[in-house]
């Protein structure tokens, strides 16, 4: 299969012009309705506005060592009521998972239940300071302790590194712990190759690199999943380890998991398992019990703390015996006398424990995202250990059940049932001069956020749809019926101007991302400055 | 289960269309004597049952706003207005996905295009990215890009870093190879780094104000540093400074790296916290992290979207400047909204508030007897001597209810010199009786 390493086409040139019938009955305003035009704050406020009342000095001298800042610093302020519109516009113009399906294969987005966010604002979590005494923090070292416990239940791990800030972080601990557990066998200089799928998220090889491994890509065979004789025959004295994500990118179960763990770990290599799909088997299946040595939990993901249009995330990352010795610092212990932070390499050997003691450092500053640790243990003591089993099924289900009504007019990567997401090529495409990121583009005026577009690269226009546990049957068939319609739309070859025009009814036509890239304005600049600039 | 729409008929018909019996039709991959393994956890609960749990852990705790405050050492205590709060929990904001189709995300793009312009601004750079995780991790990440820009690999590091800023760019950079310079412990602000620094070294990190309080002028390391090819990293860990003292850019910074959480976020106990990451245009490309361009719609109309993501992992893989994916997000929204409120004006005037509150707390308790300011120039945070180990005094403290501050030797746990500095924070959140209480407990406890 040939590898798309162009990303997603992006140029906005040969999209047509609008139906002229849109375009007519422009608005004075440029307002449409309920879609209101909104400025930059630079253009609305001015830097002596403000929404805050601070009381006067008092006049203390100041003892700011002579460097008092002086210039213009450039913040317009703005008074609360027009703070608030400027924000609520703008938010106006964002698609959201209340709103509708938000089908983004691999990203899983899921309800975010309000509990959560109630939990997390609680001032004995949301205002506690990270270095207070440990005496003054005692419930929430206990609640660091209790998702740590369902977590290491959920997996069948003995251990869990909880201060990685993110799914990418956390894959870093888990490398981390595997160059440490390599270093400390005097392997370092020998064993310097990762192996890793071609199908594999991005950050899979940028994490190896990260940490000094270099990334052997195998690759897929017809069936989607890893190739386990060529596998076999990158093994060698050499393999640090293999990245495996388990349901794979195409949203298939890897069935030789355990072969490929036993073969890695023949050769002294360790099997670090993405764990960014586990939403698929969470209480149905035990990454501990398929040979894993470390996997990242995307909490944001499987556990539904929001994803707030790009973060913040957290990857607590489970760990084997052989790798927990080089857990990062600091940890929460509990010896009997309350809960303690272990800060030091030092005190983790006194803990008598493994954990730890062989620290490969510190990955931050503090304790991890303690704001998503409190939302994602409200999610699991909603959902208890039989919803987070029924969640996971639902999720294959309606995946399935996806899959299964849209294979009438559109094409499969892959035969058979798929886990939590379903994958699409664009072989249905073929010759009708759609491409999938029109398709996607429309069905943005049908009132979805698409798929995921062009990802995993090893699936030709790849379109992945992850309908999440959150969908109901209703739901579903109204968006099944109408990719069907968009479907059979792009098949009849006679619409295909309306595909490459969308999306029409969005707040935006498509943007030029290509003319973004060429020539970068990343900050606004004041007309004549942008000019001085030039 | 209240998350769950699907009833059991609808699963059953949905299972018919399938061509399945049973749920684990859909499981046959998984080996079968690790399908459905038995889970030892409790089964669900209801939300007043939920509640009931995390409140009872919650209220083990003593939070910030219970009474006198003084903890900061990389994170603050400020007033965060409502207004923050209720924008960031807007559906369109609280459950929205990373901007990859712009059409249906210009919200959140145009908040970060506002976000980037606003991180600049406050630096003093050319430009800033859309966030890193927290200031720690994006200090280590500088220290990559110096790296990347300089093809060097020798980092010295002040003795004034935040040492867990300093262990987490040791664990990244050692990771690779590269060497780490840790200049020893330096409360007075008194270091030269210039000897520690050579035609070897990437880049020199500085905080300022510094760990201990000291608000250090950047300029002569700067020309140092730039005479060697060395690039300068200042770390800004209390944002809020910026509205009082020089910005790092104007003192010649090359990277400037801060934590935003003293802007909009809440202290939540460490985290999510929002990394500030601002270069000069000329290194743009080097960066790490998500950026936000401007750019046009088909129909000429002005929009935002992410841009030069050929650095970025999903595109370079193993070429990329970073393995970073997120950023975050929402604390961007929380920092934004806070300073559109504040404005500069509100902004030099809150910065210049807590400047006070900090010199009031210094000067009532450094009059006392074994109480001994270390620091010349502060901004709202400061180290005193103290006649006996800081740790002893911080506990006798708590249990008068006043969290004093961070003892030196929490964050410098091998370093004996530390045991009786002890590192006091105030912001606006603390009042005259809270400074009075604090003098009056302090003087029982030593």
């Amino acid at each position: 299969m040939s590898m798309n390493n162009q990303g997603r086409p992006t140029n906005i040139s040969d999209a047509p012009q609008i139906d002229a019938a849109l375009s007519v009955n422009k608005s004075f305003t440029g307002n449409k309705a309920l879609q209101i035009e909104e400025s930059l704050i630079f253009e609305i406020g001015d830097f002596n506005g403000t929404g805050v009342d601070i009381p006067d000095l008092q006049g203390v001298p100041t003892r700011l060592g002579g460097l008092e800042r002086n210039d213009v610093i450039g913040l317009p302020g703005l008074a609360e009521p027009e703070t608030m519109r400027h924000f609520v516009r703008l938010s106006q113009k964002n698609y959201a998972i209340d709103m509708g399906p938000f089908p983004l294969g691999s990203c899983t987005m899921k309800h975010n239940p309000r509990l959560n966010e109630k939990m997390a604002r609680l001032p004995g979590f949301g205002d506690l300071h990270p270095l207070q005494p440990e005496t003054s923090v005692q419930g929430a070292l206990e609640l660091i302790d209790t998702l740590a416990h369902w977590l290491k239940e959920l997996t069948g791990m003995p251990a869990v590194a909880m201060s990685p800030k993110a799914g990418a972080h956390g894959e870093l601990c888990g490398m981390m712990a595997i160059k440490a557990a390599i270093d400390a066998k005097g392997e370092g200089e020998t064993r310097k190759r990762v192996l890793a799928p071609e199908s594999a998220h991005g950050t899979n090889p940028a994490t190896a690199a990260q940490c000094g491994f270099k990334v052997d890509s195998i690759p897929a065979d017809d069936t989607g999943r890893v190739d386990l004789e060529a596998f076999r025959a990158k093994l060698g004295p050499d393999v640090a380890g293999i990245m495996v994500t388990n349901p794979n990118t195409c949203g298939l179960f890897e069935r030789d998991i355990r072969a490929i763990a036993d073969a890695v770990h023949e050769v002294g290599g360790y099997f670090y398992c993405d764990g960014a799909n586990f939403n698929a088997i969470a209480g149905k299946v035990r990454p501990g019990d398929l040979g894993i040595d470390a996997m990242h939990i995307n909490l944001h993901k499987t556990f539904s703390t929001p994803h707030g249009g790009g973060g913040p995330g957290s990857g607590p990352t489970v760990l084997s015996e052989a790798l927990a010795p080089y857990a990062p610092i600091p940890f929460v212990v509990n010896d009997g006398n309350g809960f303690r932070l272990v800060e030091t390499r030092a005190a983790a050997a006194e803990t008598k424990k493994s954990e730890g003691v062989d620290s490969f450092g510190r990955m931050t500053a503090f304790h991890g995202q303690m704001g998503m640790f409190v939302r994602a243990l409200a999610y699991m003591l909603s959902h208890g250990a039989d919803g987070i089993r029924q969640a996971a099924e639902d999720a294959v289900l309606n995946a399935n059940y996806v899959q299964t009504r849209l294979r009438k007019e559109m094409t499969t990567a892959f035969d058979g049932y798929c886990m939590h997401e379903a994958l699409f090529d664009d072989v249905f495409l073929k010759g009708t001069g759609v491409e999938t990121i029109d398709f996607a583009k429309a069905m943005i005026d049908e009132g979805y956020h698409p798929m995921t577009m062009y990802f995993p690269l090893v699936v030709h226009g790849a379109m992945l749809i992850e309908p999440t546990e959150s969908e109901s049957k209703r739901e579903l068939d109204l968006f099944c019926d109408a990719l069907l319609s968009l479907a059979v739309k792009a098949k009849s070859g006679t619409q295909t101007q309306m595909f490459k025009a969308a999306p029409v009814h969005a707040p935006f036509r498509r943007l030029d991302e290509t003319g973004a890239a060429r020539k970068p304005v990343l900050r606004w600049q004041a007309e004549q400055d942008s000019k001085a600039a030039e | 289960m209240r998350y769950l729409p699907l009833n059991d008929a609808e699963r059953q018909q949905m299972m018919q269309v399938i061509g399945v019996d049973t749920i684990d039709g859909l499981f046959t991959d998984v080996p079968k004597n690790a399908l459905n393994a038995d889970i030892d956890l409790p089964d669900h609960k209801g939300e007043f049952e939920v509640e009931r749990i995390l409140g009872k852990m919650a209220a083990k705790n003593r939070s910030a706003g219970e009474g006198g405050f003084f903890v900061g050492g990389g994170a603050y205590k400020h007033h965060i207005p409502a207004t923050v709060d209720h924008i960031i929990q807007r559906s369109e904001f609280l459950t929205s996905y990373t901007p990859y189709q712009p059409e249906i995300a210009q919200g959140t793009l145009q908040y970060l295009f506002e976000f980037q312009t606003q991180v600049a601004a406050l630096t003093g750079m050319d430009v800033a990215n859309a966030s890193m995780y927290d200031g720690s991790t994006g200090c280590a990440e500088a220290a990559l890009m110096a790296r990347r820009v300089t093809k060097r690999k020798r980092v010295v590091i002040s003795g004034g870093l935040h040492p867990h800023y300093a262990s987490v760019t040791r664990t990244n950079s050692e990771l690779i190879g590269d060497e780490v310079v840790l200049g020893p412990m330096d409360p007075h602000a008194s270091e030269d780094l210039t000897d520690l620094i050579d035609d070897k070294t990437s880049c020199v990190i500085v905080q300022t104000p510094d760990v201990f309080g000291n608000v250090r002028d950047l300029t002569p390391i700067a020309e140092a540093a730039h005479e060697k090819g060395v690039l300068l990293i200042a770390v800004v860990t209390e944002i809020m400074s910026l509205g009082a003292i020089k910005s790092p850019g104007s003192m010649g910074a090359d990277i400037v790296v801060g934590e935003g959480q003293s802007i909009g976020n809440g202290l939540n106990f460490g985290g999510p916290y929002v990394g500030l990451f601002a270069t000069k245009q000329k290194y743009v490309r080097a960066m790490p992290g998500r950026l936000c361009g401007e750019t046009v719609d088909a129909d000429g109309k002005r929009g935002f979207v992410l841009t030069l993501s050929t650095r970025e992992q999903h595109i370079r893989r193993d070429k990329a400047t970073s393995n970073i994916c997120t950023n975050s997000g929402l604390c961007c929204l929380a920092f934004t909204v806070h300073m559109t409120l504040l404005g500069e004006a509100g902004l030099r005037k809150l910065a210049m508030l807590n400047h006070e509150t900090a010199c009031k707390t210094a000067t009532a308790l450094s009059s006392l007897d074994g109480v001994e300011l270390v620091n010349n120039g502060f901004f709202n945070e400061f180290t005193v001597k103290l006649s006996k180990p800081a740790k002893q005094v911080v506990d006798a403290l708590a249990e008068k209810n006043i969290l004093g501050g961070i003892p030196a030797s929490r964050l410098l746990p091998d370093d004996r010199d530390a045991d009786n500095l002890l590192i006091i924070a105030a912001t606006e959140c603390v009042s005259d009786e809270d400074i009075a209480a604090y003098k009056a407990a302090l003087e029982e406890v030593l």
